[in-house]
């Protein structure tokens, strides 16, 4: 790294080099900080949850349903309604967004308007406000029937869920070559088993990816539930009634002045998370293998 | 296209020898897409149809989804803007009890602290996905790089916790006092700082959104990174490159698209988090230019008056009509990175 060079080697010191050199060594020192930064912070936030779900975390809270502050209850209820919204929303989301994903990759050429605008919605909704889908889906499904609903709920989870494995379907039947389609035409498929049994399947993995971020990112939500499924402290099990969801609970208790309540939404917010990092992980392992 | 080139079964035994031949990469575009359109319902088979439609029906309910959820908020709120005309975006009251809303504080808080967070996201998940597919040692790149992936899983509402329990207190007690100490008198910093030591407001939101959208920022970054060819890579290496001209003059151009998108879905994510910041955020509509003082944002406030909202009232419609406007700041951010990309439609 030396810049001053003695001339008279022939080599003359070029400052531009230099200048490139002084901006990598910048940059490099610029990635190591950030990424500490970036691995400290989350490290932190892991060590919270850990610490404080693990304080809250006991059998009970897993088996007894929710109930009032200082009764030893759980969060059996919650656990119980989120999986039966999220598992309700994906049944909804997956095949209309596996449907789109393969109508804009398959169909959806450059001079298709139609295909440009769903693709264009598509984007549209995927950024879209979480609670602004729980408004509409209010509108839809709560206000004209008079009562809150655990498929109000799912309908809201999948209306998020379906733009994420829209644009992963889509994506990565892209990423699948022209070659294997003509192929599997010159053997005499005709178009849809090329799409499903060629195109799908070799894009099998990242199109579970998609799903399995769908599902992540729903599993998680709580604002589109405030509105749709609202909550309930008791157990049911009925589609049209209010059903108790994890994050809603975690919401209500995080910021109530009993500490058994803290504790409890602390141990929620532990479940979800670790139910959430564990899909990614098997996914991941599965994909390895696979 | 390919496929409308393409004999399927039923050609081959109809012996059509100039339909037969493969479309050459020559062929015009347009001139076969003409051929596509043509040829679209014609000669395709029974079951192909119907699958076309079935896919194209899945496609046509996303957009009624989108269309109906624009319509509803936009009739919803059309209440609040009769009431109070286009100004409702720019009156900066919200007042229950008298009954007068308008807009402009929690709009200023939902920009504000959107900026705050991207902006600090932005270098965090730039270094980080640089580090990790240029510096870090393969191994620990994969572990970390698995570690940020997994962490932009986590639901907002565990960094809202986090922030409330961790991030409200050392405001409160460490940064706000230290600032307010030295910057106090300093013009020009003194009002961005000023207020009440609660440890709430829109820099704390905007950490905290910052924190949250930072992993997943990464993760989609050091994607699109890798994805290049490493060919790419290797020639400019082989020119003299250095890591960070490899990096700003072949990386970032190559990947430029996908960047954008990154940033903007990170955006987009932030201007509507409503969990994470509805813990920190403090929750007072007010206006103003501290960015230590409690605040709100349009997904918050409508997380909190929601539920106190009798229907057909003119809150509830005031609310609505929040919505109709934070939906538009949504789409005007992605039309937005839709322009920087250069991509017209």
């Amino acid at each position: 790294m030396s810049e001053t060079v003695v001339s008279t080697t022939g080599w003359k010191p070029n400052p531009r080099a230099a200048r490139r050199r002084r901006a990598d060594h910048l940059a490099t020192a610029f990635g190591m900080v950030m990424a500490g930064i970036l691995v400290l912070v989350l490290a932190s936030i892991l060590w919270t949850l850990l610490s404080r779900g693990l304080a809250g975390l006991s059998a009970a809270a897993i088996m007894k349903p929710m109930g009032p502050p200082g009764s030893s209850s759980g969060l059996a209820n919650a656990i119980v309604g989120s999986l039966i919204q999220t598992f309700m929303a994906l049944l909804m989301a997956t095949p209309l967004g596996l449907g789109c994903g393969i109508y804009l990759s398959e169909y959806g050429t450059e001079t298709n308007k139609f295909a440009s605008c769903v693709r264009f919605v598509s984007d549209v909704l995927m950024s879209v406000p979480s609670i602004l889908v729980g408004l509409f889906v209010y509108q839809v499904l709560v206000a004209p029937f008079g009562h809150f609903s655990a498929l109000a709920g799912s309908v809201a989870l999948a209306i998020l869920a379906v733009p994420i494995i829209v644009r992963t379907t889509e994506d990565m039947l892209r990423l699948v070559p022209t070659s294997m389609r003509e192929a599997g035409a010159a053997l005499g498929a005709t178009r849809w088993r090329v799409t499903l049994s060629l195109c799908l399947r070799s894009a099998k993995t990242g199109v579970l990816t998609g799903i399995l971020l769908a599902l992540a990112r729903v599993s998680g939500e709580t604002a589109p539930l405030l509105f749709t499924s609202l909550g309930n402290q008791n157990w049911s099990f009925s589609l049209n009634r209010p059903m108790a969801s994890l994050p809603v609970t975690i919401y209500q208790y995080a910021g109530a002045s009993y500490e058994d309540w803290v504790q409890l939404a602390w141990a929620g917010a532990l479940l979800v998370t670790m139910g959430v990092l564990a899909i990614n992980i098997a996914v991941r392992v599965s994909a390895r293998r696979g | 296209m390919w496929w409308l080139k393409l004999p399927d079964n039923a050609r081959f035994s109809s012996q059509s020898p100039s339909r037969m031949t493969l479309a050459t990469a020559t062929q015009p575009e347009e001139a076969r897409d003409k051929a596509r359109v043509s040829h679209a319902g014609s000669r395709r088979s029974g079951p192909d149809t119907a699958f076309h439609l079935l896919v194209a029906a899945s496609a046509l309910l996303v957009l009624v989804v989108l269309g109906g959820l624009v319509v509803l908020m936009g009739v919803g709120g059309s209440q609040a803007f009769r009431t109070f005309g286009l100004g409702f975006a720019f009156h900066d009251v919200w007042n229950p009890v008298a009954d007068i809303y308008g807009a402009w504080a929690p709009l200023f808080g939902t920009i504000i602290s959107t900026l705050i967070g991207v902006a600090i996201a932005l270098p965090l998940a730039f270094g980080t996905a640089f580090w990790l597919t240029t510096m870090a040692p393969p191994r620990i790149a994969a572990i970390i790089g698995t570690a940020v992936q997994l962490l932009a899983a986590v639901p907002s509402i565990i960094f809202g916790m986090w922030g409330f329990f961790t991030i409200v207190p050392f405001m409160a007690q460490t940064v706000q006092p230290f600032l307010s100490h030295h910057f106090r008198h300093v013009p020009g910093i003194r009002f961005i700082i000023h207020g009440a030591p609660f440890g709430t407001g829109l820099m704390t939101a905007g950490l905290v959104l910052a924190v949250m959208i930072a992993p997943f920022m990464t993760a989609v970054m050091r994607d699109v990174f890798a994805a290049m060819p490493n060919m790419l890579r290797e020639s400019a290496y082989g020119l003299g490159a250095t890591r960070w001209d490899v990096m700003w003059r072949v990386v970032v151009p190559w990947s430029r698209t996908g960047m954008i998108g990154a940033i903007v879905l990170g955006m987009g994510r932030a201007l509507g988090e409503t969990m994470a910041v509805t813990f920190v955020i403090g929750n007072v509509t007010a206006v103003g230019w501290s960015l230590f003082a409690p605040r709100s944002t349009v997904a918050s406030l409508i997380a909190l008056q929601f539920p106190e909202s009798p229907a057909g009232s003119l809150r509830l419609s005031a609310l609505l009509a929040l919505g109709f406007i934070l939906m538009l700041l949504s789409f005007a951010s992605l039309a937005l990175a839709r322009m920087l990309r250069g991509d017209t439609k």
